[in-house]
């Protein structure tokens, strides 16, 4: 089994490896075959290991060891990697078989593959990190392949704007999880998972004393990691770089915002639950963000315009949700929404590739519709897509979503019933956005021109083959998991969970009152509902809105302002501050009253000292009878 | 060692080789060149021999070779390594051979001399790590300056008149500050024997001056803030190999200066300043990333980018823990191989292109992809992304600093954002973007020499950054001595007892 395990992490490396030596066909033909290998592997070590609640460690070498600080490289398998790693290859895979088709074409291919193989490989090294600073290793490789695989198109300037800024905003939040680790080594004196969380109880009343405050070391180190997890799940403040990141490949996109990357906040955050559970602040903290984030990114998918952008936002809110739970205690509902949220959201993203690669790339949905007859297959996976999304009853997305809203309702936190407002206003907004979505792009009368329309084609097999298996999870992905993961009497998570007694959530979450049951429903088909009034029967009233309500609307459409903010705080006087120290700092503060101004000084000084060399004899003997009658004067009067 | 003598021959290997040169004068080229090349690839064998040969399991110093030199005036030719200053002798000779094949093509003028100032700066940084002796690390260490001065000078840009001379003043200005405490030193020790003045405690007050006196050195070697404004200039100036040594080399002997005098003699006037060089090491992290980022020309930029990676240096020493100061070294060999590479680069597109201007530059990934993964490679690891060596030295500086002050700590992980920041649009604004400049549209990509420079420095920092444990193992035990006579001294003195090591040892007995 250990085998097993080590050979998922690093096949798909060698995949990486080998794909940069190779041509296009083969590379193509190395890396899928790679990671079907690492996808079998973890399904067999997932019933092996996984299901027979086992835990396996296995240590590799030693990574830094100084004094008593030492990080090992290793391999931590337990419940919580194994969902995670299942997961991530199986969808890994599928992105890998339908880029053969998407990227049909493209000149570098094999760079591509590459990187995606690495992504993988980086994200599966971060979800089996036994200790928090491989873990940041996987991390900043997570955030490194985003950066190659957004800028992927290099030649675009958008683009390589677009991989900077989900660099540097990520390495704003890297700040957060350093410090994290910084703080968990200083209080606990090593940074390996089992030991922290064999201490952690210990340690639950330690303060700890930081930028000249004294804070509960808990809450400190908990929140630390959350801004991290904010950076790379993209949560309110830090979410900017995901919508922009849409300038990737579509297949990245899917990969980016299902498995990989994204889900690592979500996954670090759940991975600390030891820790989380003696800090009720942090947990908050992070429940209010979540909540936050899901109905923002929500409002904001209802006005947009680009497809992928609107899943892209889609993405940030359901993420929100995720952290909502988790900041509740529900940490496996937690798990649960992100593992059918990689199924639905995958699904969406490579259909939305489909009509794309369909529609001769575009991405204006004004400009679509009307095109489900030249597109059934797509059509009808866009719509489980879309039915999972919204949380119909008996899609994957219903079992996770509602779990999530009766965590919110059941729990003894205050912010919970915040969050459960939240939550449900987003669920209509998100039933609204995915529906506009579908009658927009397939329904109606076609927007497009001609020369478009003619051209339009179902994709080929080997995108659509990846596409019918993630229906099916999007279909049934829920219903297989719901009772081992967040079941009753499940015991799957062993000791890769924990929660305090008094936190316990997901028992009393299966009993709620009927209402709470029934209202993510009935949110969901008011939103439908809204949709296809808006839409289908009362065309006009979208623009009538949209002029009525004309600050609100400008207001979404830009997103909440966050990149024009930012760019009028940050960047701008960045530069500013730039330009000022370099020219005035260095060149006229310092190299004037240093070197320069030495020189400048001793050139003057020479010049005075000249000046007396005037070679006449008089003022030379006027000289000296000034020093004789100064010397005598000092003689005497010393 | 009653055998050879081998520290001493690695010392003056350089140095037979520069005679070799100079006898041959007159056949002008490639015949000085292949002289040079094989010096060094040998006093890189050697360097490797003394790794050998050296116990990393005792602090003290190894491989000393010791004679009387100057009887009367007690000073003496004293030679030895320990683990702090035998990472320095690796890097010295390892980076020596990449230079001499950088300006394989790019040096055509005065060849045999410009071979023979590098073989001799060789000799002066191997003797100035190795010196256990105040007059000869000091003759080594203004040493370096003549064949550094002459580089600049020489086989300098435009604007080289004004570079050399600031350079050499404003280090020199430096070094005569520390004479006159290395005087005082020898005065008071009654020799000039390092080894044993690290014996003798000066009176804390007289400290204060010493310890300024040797600042004032060190710092500007380093170059910390505001100290470093002669390095851009410098750098800009300078010959792609020339940039590779004072980058690679020359900045690391502050921070070695730092270890090996200002924390054991002075004990507490170290102490005494730490929050003057933590308040420095800040400012330099954040100022001068800012001050990269506003740059137009490449060198300038990696310039200002080494300030600031060397802030963390002195951040890392002047914490006085174990990880902050195994960081520091860590971090000066992964800047030593990361700037160099950097500065290498700019020399690949310099040779061809003859701009160091950024917006002269711009899709060179078209032509350019094996040059393109490098350059990337080398930004990365700049920027101290995991795996590389970059990541090591910076997170253990920066773990060291958090036990000692929270608040610096934040400041220097600002740097981190900033430090990506400035990189990546280096390379966005250089590397991506359309290819549309006439003149980069013939380069061709790396040739195999070119390859063959990038090697060993590609392979060092992913090795360093993936099992760094070489290097740690070597530097432990000599750090460990250095922290340990710095908190004795410090304890015998004033009676404190660290809290810090309290905690260490309460630590140790919980495990």
């Amino acid at each position: 089994m250990e085998t097993l395990a080590v050979l998922v992490v690093f096949l798909p490396l060698l995949g990486a490896i080998l794909s940069s030596v190779l041509d296009h066909r083969s590379s193509q033909a190395v890396t899928c075959g790679l990671m079907a290998l690492a996808a079998i592997f973890a399904s067999i070590l997932f019933v092996k290991v996984g299901l027979q609640e086992k835990t396996l460690l296995i240590p590799l070498f030693t990574w830094i060891h100084v004094e008593f600080f030492e990080v090992s490289w290793g391999l931590q398998v337990d419940s919580l990697s194994l969902v995670m790693m299942a997961v991530l290859t199986l969808i890994s895979f599928l992105v890998h078989v339908y880029s053969v088709g998407y990227m049909k074409g493209d000149r570098s291919i094999p760079r591509f593959m590459a990187y995606l193989s690495l992504f993988t490989f980086f994200m599966l090294t971060l979800v089996t990190a036994p200790n928090f600073l491989q873990m940041f290793f996987g991390w900043e490789g997570v955030g490194l392949c985003s950066y190659l695989l957004i800028g992927y198109w290099y030649d675009r300037e958008s683009a390589n704007a677009a991989a900077m800024k989900a660099f540097l905003v990520n390495r704003v939040g890297d700040i957060g999880f350093v410090l994290g680790v910084l703080t968990i080594f200083v209080l606990f004196g090593t940074v390996d998972f089992l030991s922290v969380f064999e201490l952690v109880e210990d340690y639950k009343d330690e303060t700890f004393t930081f930028f000249g405050g004294h804070y509960h070391a808990l809450t400190l180190a908990t929140l630390f990691f959350f801004v991290g997890a904010m950076g790379k799940s993209a949560q309110i403040g830090l979410h900017t770089w995901l919508p922009d990141a849409m300038e990737a490949p579509t297949p990245v996109s899917a990969l980016i915002h299902a498995a990989t990357m994204v889900t690592a906040g979500v996954f670090l955050v759940v991975r600390i639950s030891p820790l989380l559970e003696y800090a009720p602040l942090a947990r908050e903290f992070i429940t209010l963000i979540g909540a936050v984030t899901a109905l923002m990114a929500a409002t904001i998918a209802c006005v947009q315009n680009d497809i992928k952008r609107i899943i892209a936002y889609s993405t940030c809110s359901q993420l929100g949700y995720m952290f909502m739970a988790a900041g509740l205690s529900g940490y496996s509902a937690s798990m649960l929404h992100l593992t059918t949220h990689a199924f639905f959201k995958a699904l969406l993203f490579l259909s939305a590739g489909s009509v794309i690669h369909a529609m001769s790339d575009e991405y204006n949905i004004q400009k679509m519709g009307g095109i489900w007859k030249y597109v059934p297959l797509t059509y009808v996976l866009m719509w489980i897509g879309s039915l999972a999304l919204a949380g119909i009853p008996f899609f994957s997305g219903f079992y996770s979503k509602d779990m999530i809203l009766e965590v919110d309702w059941v729990s003894n936190l205050p912010v919970g019933k915040v969050a459960f407002v939240f939550g449900i206003s987003a669920a209509v907004l998100t039933a609204f956005y995915a529906w506009r979505l579908l009658l927009l792009t397939f329904q109606g009368a076609p927007r497009a021109d001609e020369a478009v329309m003619s051209h339009i084609h179902e994709s080929p097999l080997i995108m659509l083959i990846p596409l019918m298996v993630l229906g099916a999870g999007s279909l049934f992905s829920g219903y297989v998991l719901y009772d081992l993961f967040v079941g009753e009497s499940t015991s799957f998570w062993g000791t890769a969970l924990f929660v305090l007694p008094e936190n316990e959530v997901i028992g009393a979450a299966h009993h709620v009152e009927t209402w709470v049951k029934w209202s993510p429903i009935l949110a969901t088909l008011v939103g439908i509902g809204l949709a296809y009034y808006l839409y289908v029967f009362a065309k006009s009233w979208p623009e009538r809105l949209s002029i009525a309500f004309s600050t609100v609307y400008t207001f979404l459409l830009r997103k909440w302002c966050f990149d024009e903010i930012y760019d009028w705080i940050f960047v701008r006087p960045s530069l500013k501050l730039a330009k000022v120290l370099w020219k005035e700092g260095d060149q006229k503060m310092i190299d004037g009253l240093g070197p320069n101004g030495v020189a400048a000084l001793s050139v003057a000084g020479g010049r005075l000292l000249c000046r007396f060399q005037t070679g006449y004899v008089y003022h030379y003997a006027f000289a000296m009878i000034i020093g004789l009658v100064l010397m005598i004067g000092c003689y005497f009067w010393l | 060692m009653d055998t050879l003598p081998l520290l001493s021959i690695t010392i003056f290997l350089p140095l037979l080789g520069a005679f070799g040169i100079f006898l041959n004068w007159g056949h002008e080229g490639t015949n000085a060149r292949w002289v040079a090349l094989w010096t060094s690839l040998v006093t890189l064998g050697m360097a490797l021999i003394l790794w050998k040969n050296y116990n990393p399991a005792l602090s003290t110093f190894q491989l000393e070779d010791k004679f009387q030199w100057m009887p009367l005036l007690n000073v003496g030719y004293h030679v030895g390594i320990d683990g702090i200053s035998l990472p320095f002798i690796l890097l010295s000779a390892l980076l020596m051979p990449i230079c001499i094949l950088a300006s394989w093509t790019s040096i055509q003028t005065r060849v045999s001399e410009y071979m023979i100032a590098f073989l001799v700066l060789e000799t002066m940084l191997i003797g100035l790590f190795a010196a256990l002796d105040f007059i000869l690390f000091y003759l080594f260490f203004e040493g370096v300056l003549i064949p550094m001065f002459l580089i600049i000078g020489i086989w300098g840009g435009p604007n080289r008149i004004y570079a050399a001379f600031k350079f050499f003043l404003y280090t020199l200005l430096g070094s005569v500050l520390m004479l006159l405490a290395i005087l005082y030193v020898y005065f008071e020790v009654g020799g000039s024997d390092i080894p044993l003045a690290l014996t003798t405690s000066f009176d804390p007050k007289v400290q204060i001056w010493l310890w300024l006196a040797f600042f004032a050195s060190f710092a500007v070697k380093v170059p910390m803030w505001p100290f470093h404004t002669w390095l851009p200039d410098a750098h800009v100036e300078a010959p792609t190999a020339g940039s590779v040594v004072l980058a690679g080399i020359l900045l690391k002997m502050g921070g070695y200066g730092f270890l090996r005098f200002s924390l054991p003699l002075f004990p507490e006037a170290s102490a005494y300043f730490t929050p003057f060089v933590f308040v420095l090491s800040s400012i330099a992290i954040i100022y001068t990333s800012f001050v990269a980022l506003a740059q137009t020309d490449m060198k300038k930029l990696i310039a200002y980018s080494s300030v600031a990676h060397m802030g963390f240096v002195t951040l890392g020493i002047f914490t006085v823990d174990a990880q902050g100061v195994q960081g520091a070294i860590t971090q000066m060999v992964s800047h030593g191989l990361i700037s160099a590479a950097l500065f290498l680069c700019v020399g690949v597109v310099y040779e061809r292109v003859h701009s160091r201007e950024i917006t002269e530059y711009g899709g060179l990934v078209y032509r350019m992809p094996r040059y393109a993964a490098v350059f990337m490679f080398f930004i990365l690891a700049s920027i101290g992304l995991p795996g590389t060596s970059g990541f090591v030295g910076e997170f253990l500086v920066l773990l060291g600093a958090y036990q000692v002050n929270t608040s610096v700590t934040v400041f220097a992980s600002m740097g981190m954002v900033l430090g990506a920041a400035y990189a990546l649009w280096l390379y966005r604004r250089v590397i991506f973007g359309a290819l549309v400049k006439p003149t980069l549209k013939v380069v061709h990509d790396l040739n195999w020499r070119e390859n063959l420079i990038f090697a060993p420095l590609l392979g060092g920092v992913l090795i360093l950054g993936v099992y760094p444990s070489p290097l740690l193992t070597l530097i432990d035990a000599s750090v460990a001595n250095v922290i340990d006579q710095y908190n004795i001294a410090l304890d015998s003195n004033e009676g404190i007892i660290k809290s810090k090591k309290a905690l260490d040892v309460a630590r140790v007995e919980f495990r």
